[in-house]
């Protein structure tokens, strides 16, 4: 089992070096630098020369690569030159902003799906699971933004409850951000659970029907107690991964949700940035959150081989 | 020959379709969308570029069904309109992913081995960089339009299908009939045409219905961050993009592009889930990447 965990954490080390090298490959077909960037409509003659020998872009690709590379190792990772700061400093307090409305969806989202997946998966085709299965496509299908802005709609315009957009800067304590996170928080999270409990509830169907649930029904394992101790062990493992993948997905969803909310977040920096072609930042940017992606699948990999007997006690 | 087995095919998953509401349902709004956006260049009442002033956020009326919008265009009439690009972006790149990710995947699947092993880290890193990013970026630098747009959505949206197909491919050349048909001495290009194919083409039908309804809400995500079309082109995403700042005074200019955005999206959707049913193949396990 040892091996195995090694052999993934490998494998995740080896996806992020190769996502660095994608990245960078992508940024650097696309035509521009840094530098026509930074210099607008001045970038021409000797002005951008002058700034590609500074920032040495006038280096050959391969270099250039290597350099970044390191760089980011030791944790730096440059400069950015649109919005003259670090690019760590810029980002790490909008990482933290979305890492604030990924956690706070996911502990919402995440119980209500796996209860109302459970719920519908067994008493299927029943009135609940039909209002529940059809509430999960609508919520599943509908883009963000739409969910987003209708809610904007009820709850700021004609009811006045909450804050329809966040006016909190972006380095402000967590408290403030409280109220304005209400509204984004539910949107990311309806999707979130309706992709989770569409899942969980066909594992729970499934496994009811297996054989070792028939085996403990025949046996006269009172429901409840076959429910909890047979059916949820096993139909909840691979749930485990779905929640990974549907976070990571998320980190798309993310960006729309920050910026209809107008939310000091990693996802709408990413939109200006690559709005205003600050290549550094966005380069940052995508090997942040593909880092994460990676770490989350890692992680849930790992979670299954150790709550999993019959990974965990595999010989390899 | 071949011809009359597709008709006779495509008759039967339509007919599976249409025995369960929910694909009744998804094909009549799908059916209802295309059919508008083929027809409505025709019929809308309204030209869609047109500004009138006095009309500028008035309230949905006899001559204005939906209301006019911030700069004064009939709601109607660009919400019968804003469909057409998404849909023909959409449509065509749904099928180059299908197509170039369906064949990778049946090809890896195949030989295996440490092409297989290379390139499917390569899949792996792609689909760990959020999807938006590459879109946006791309747009950023190049520029809108379908034709930068259709390739785009095609390559990235393939992506995944590969991993689809090479799953599929594996699950296939285990089964015995393949046994079966290597020992009764056939020739691999008949084996690959005749019994690996039309399998994995139903896991690709599916996926390509999938991805058709991702993409369109891709799309629209792209259009609302004002990265897909170029203004004067109505577009739903755009349009719900330009109402949020009048919400509170013309409610109206939101609310029908959102209800149709969300009908063609729900109706691909059901169309997808009924499609995966009559053909027997499993979609609820699907997250989408």
């Amino acid at each position: 089992m040892v091996k195995m965990i090694y052999q993934r954490i490998f494998l995740g080390l080896l996806t992020l070096v190769l996502v660095s090298v994608i990245v960078f490959g992508v940024i650097e077909t696309l035509p521009g630098d840094p530098c026509t960037a930074y210099l607008g409509r001045m970038a021409q003659g000797t002005r951008l020369e002058n700034c590609r020998q500074e920032f040495g872009l006038d280096r050959p690709a391969l270099t250039r690569y290597v350099d970044w590379a390191t760089n980011i190792l030791k944790g730096d990772f440059g400069i950015s030159l649109k919005r003259k700061k670090p690019v760590f400093d810029v980002i790490l307090p909008r990482l933290r902003n979305t890492a604030l409305l990924g956690l706070s969806a996911t502990m919402l989202g995440v119980p209500i799906a796996i209860f109302l997946g459970v719920i519908s998966g067994l008493w299927r085709d029943r009135k609940l699971d039909l209002w529940v299965s059809t509430g999960a496509i609508f919520a599943m299908t509908v883009p963000e933004f739409v969910t987003a802005t209708l809610m904007i709609l009820f709850f700021s315009v004609w009811l006045d409850w909450l804050p329809g957009i966040v006016t909190t800067r972006p380095d402000a304590p967590i408290m403030e951000f409280l109220s304005g996170i209400i509204l984004p928080v539910i949107s990311l999270s309806l999707v979130m659970a309706a992709h989770i409990l569409r899942m969980v509830r066909t594992t729970v169907i499934e496994v009811m029907t297996s054989d070792f649930i028939q085996m403990a029904c025949l046996k006269g394992v009172p429901y409840w107690r076959m429910v909890f101790y047979h059916v949820l062990p096993s139909a909840l493992l691979p749930t485990i991964n779905l929640v990974a993948m549907t976070i990571a997905w998320l980190l798309g969803g993310v960006v729309v949700i920050e910026v209809v909310f107008n939310y000091p977040g990693l996802g709408r920096l990413m939109v200006n940035a690559v709005s205003d072609r600050d290549l550094t930042m966005v380069q940052s940017i995508a090997l942040i959150l593909a880092g994460i992606y990676v770490a989350l699948n890692l992680f849930a990999d790992l979670l299954v081989l150790v709550a999993n007997p019959r990974l965990r006690t595999m010989r390899t | 020959m071949l011809n009359h087995n597709v008709f006779q095919k495509l008759a039967i998953i339509l007919m599976g379709m249409l025995n369960r509401p929910s694909g009744r349902i998804g094909l009549l709004l799908v059916g209802v969308h295309i059919l508008l956006a083929i027809l409505s260049p025709l019929i809308v009442p309204f030209d869609f570029a047109v500004m009138d002033f006095n009309l500028v956020m008035t309230a949905p009326s006899g001559t204005h069904w939906f209301g006019a919008d911030a700069l004064g265009r009939d709601v109607l009439t660009r919400t019968m309109l804003g469909g057409r690009q998404a849909l023909l972006v959409t449509c065509f790149s749904a099928i180059i992913a299908v197509f170039w990710g369906g064949l990778s995947g049946l090809f890896l699947g195949l030989v295996g081995g440490r092409i297989d092993d290379i390139l499917m880290r390569i899949v792996d890193a792609f689909m760990s960089i959020p999807w938006i990013l590459f879109l946006l970026l791309i747009v950023a630098v190049v520029g809108t339009g379908p034709m930068v747009l259709i390739p785009t959505f095609g390559f990235f949206y393939g992506i995944p299908v590969i991993r689809i197909a090479r799953a599929a491919t594996h699950d296939v050349v285990a089964r015995d009939f393949i046994t079966a048909a290597r020992a009764r001495g056939e020739k691999r290009l008949t084996i690959l045409q005749k019994e690996l194919f039309p399998n994995i083409l139903d896991v690709l039908l599916v996926e390509g219905a999938m991805r058709w309804s991702w993409m369109l809400l891709a799309f629209s995500s792209l259009s609302f961050l004002g990265f897909g079309v170029t203004p004067p082109t109505p577009d739903w995403g755009l349009m719900i993009s330009d109402s949020r700042s009048i919400m509170s005074i013309a409610p109206w200019t939101a609310l029908a592009p959102v209800v149709a955005l969300s009908s063609l999206i729900i109706g691909l959707n059901l169309c997808a889930d009924s499609l995966a049913k009559a053909l027997g193949v499993d979609r609820a396990q699907k997250v989408p990447v």
